[in-house]
């Protein structure tokens, strides 16, 4: 029997070990798997890679993984934010290694690992600082720069509803990265707000199948905010 | 000296989006191109974070703060609009299946060198986000941005001085000044604003522009 459903958060990322590296699903705070990041500082991991669109907002989800100093270096497309001023001091003090990549090329190269593609060309950046010292190629009449695929050691991601063969659907804008991370990344946990038992998720609407997924773990959404009553 | 406010350009730009359009509104000035788009036209927006059909901003109390648009403020989704992934949105940008995308700039060049995502300061943190893949990806870029700096050099130049996003990709350029397409010959001016002549454009700009037969806007 498959079961892919952890008891929680902790015993889901137990495992991961230093130097390791995770991807984090998220646009902003949409999509974030914040309780399996609280988790992971909990745990004690360090000296990470992390894979994520952004560096963090505040000081919850990533940002706090970057203000515990669990982090050697960050791949992200935007990691200037109004909020994200962990990351910026770090930066700044030479503190955290930045690889910036393009939001397209992040999607595609993590796609790429997930898909046993070797590399790509791609005409974006092309001609830029982001480009530089890649090998370049003139393909139908266009420039184009190679590109590798984005490997990980975990992924870890936020969706709606999964079963316990690991399907999942996800909600919204907040189904961003998560999709394609899931597929790249050599253990997948996703964290769900509701568990369903199998044949409950419409098989038309599966967005990502259990074969990417190793571990489920349930944290349901936060209840509303209690409000004082003068 | 008369310059169209941001609200006019915006209002110039979203003239030029034809109906049945996928287009893709860059984050600051571009956004409120969204505003002007003319009711009797069916457009489709894309955000860059996964959802097509994208509307405006909900009412207040209703924000989801997982439905949100690619500079993360809340939106809400058009009915027969969709959500996907990362590498699918990209894709519809990477792929040429959107038909224009409008950016905002720090520079374009006269063959259309485009510069938008970094200053290239020492202590700046950069970020690009999808501007380099909007930018190769898009059926026709438009930029959007005010024709000279604050202190009154022109933002349309030779060579880029600032770091490049894109080589060669800008179709046409909207200013506060003038609509003028880049074009293989050089830079064409199509319209300037009301009250301002060719050769004071020219002078401007400072670099030599083409004149095209084309009335004034107002």
């Amino acid at each position: 029997m498959i079961d892919k459903i952890v008891p929680s958060v902790e015993a889901a990322v137990a495992d991961i070990g230093d130097g390791t590296t995770i991807m984090l699903s998220g646009f902003g705070g949409a999509g974030m798997p914040s309780e399996l990041i609280d988790a992971l500082i909990e745990q004690g991991a360090k000296d990470l890679t992390i894979v994520n669109n952004n560096a963090g907002n505040g000081e919850t989800g990533l940002a706090a993984l970057l203000k515990a100093r669990r982090v050697r270096k960050i791949l992200c497309s935007f990691p200037r934010q109004v909020d994200s001023y962990v990351f910026d001091g770090l930066y700044r003090a030479g503190e955290i290694e930045l690889e910036l990549v393009p939001q397209g090329n992040l999607a595609e190269r993590i796609r790429a690992a997930g898909a046993g593609i070797g590399a790509f060309f791609t005409p974006t950046g092309y001609g830029t600082e982001l480009a530089a010292g890649k090998e370049t190629r003139l393909i139908d009449g266009r420039w184009q720069v190679l590109e590798l695929p984005i490997h990980a050691d975990f992924a870890l991601i936020k969706a709606q509803r999964g079963d316990r063969w690991g399907n999942l659907v996800y909600r919204k804008t907040a189904r961003n990265f998560g999709p394609v991370m899931a597929t790249a990344a050599k253990c997948t946990i996703a964290q769900v707000q509701e568990i369903v038992e199998l044949g409950e998720l419409d098989p038309e609407a599966v967005v990502t199948p259990g074969i990417f997924v190793r571990r489920v773990v349930r944290v349901p959404p936060p209840a509303a905010p209690l409000k004082a009553v003068a | 000296m008369k310059r169209m406010s941001r609200e006019q350009m915006a209002a110039r730009v979203a003239r030029d989006i034809p109906d049945g359009a996928y287009v893709n509104l860059g984050i600051g000035l571009p956004t409120l191109v969204a505003n002007h788009l003319p009711k009797d036209r069916e457009i489709v927006l894309h955000s860059e974070n996964g959802l097509l059909g994208m509307g405006p901003a909900p009412a207040a109390g209703q924000e989801d703060p997982e439905l949100i648009n690619a500079g993360k403020q809340p939106v809400t989704l058009l009915p027969g609009g969709a959500f996907f992934h990362q590498a699918d949105s990209f894709g519809m940008m990477r792929g040429g299946h959107l038909d224009v995308c409008v950016l905002g700039a720090f520079q374009v060049s006269t063959t259309g060198d485009l510069a938008n995502w970094h200053t290239g300061a020492p202590d700046a943190i950069p970020a690009v986000g999808g501007a380099m893949d909007l930018a190769i990806g898009a059926k026709q870029v438009y930029v959007m941005m005010e024709h000279l700096t604050k202190d009154g050099r022109s933002k349309i130049v030779e060579r880029c001085t600032y770091p490049l996003t894109a080589v060669g990709c800008v179709n046409r350029i909207y200013t506060d000044l003038a609509v003028i397409d880049v074009t293989v010959r050089g830079l064409r001016v199509r319209e300037i604003v009301d009250g301002m002549s060719f050769e004071e454009l020219n002078r401007l700009t400072g670099i030599a522009l083409l004149r095209e037969q084309a009335p004034a806007v107002a």
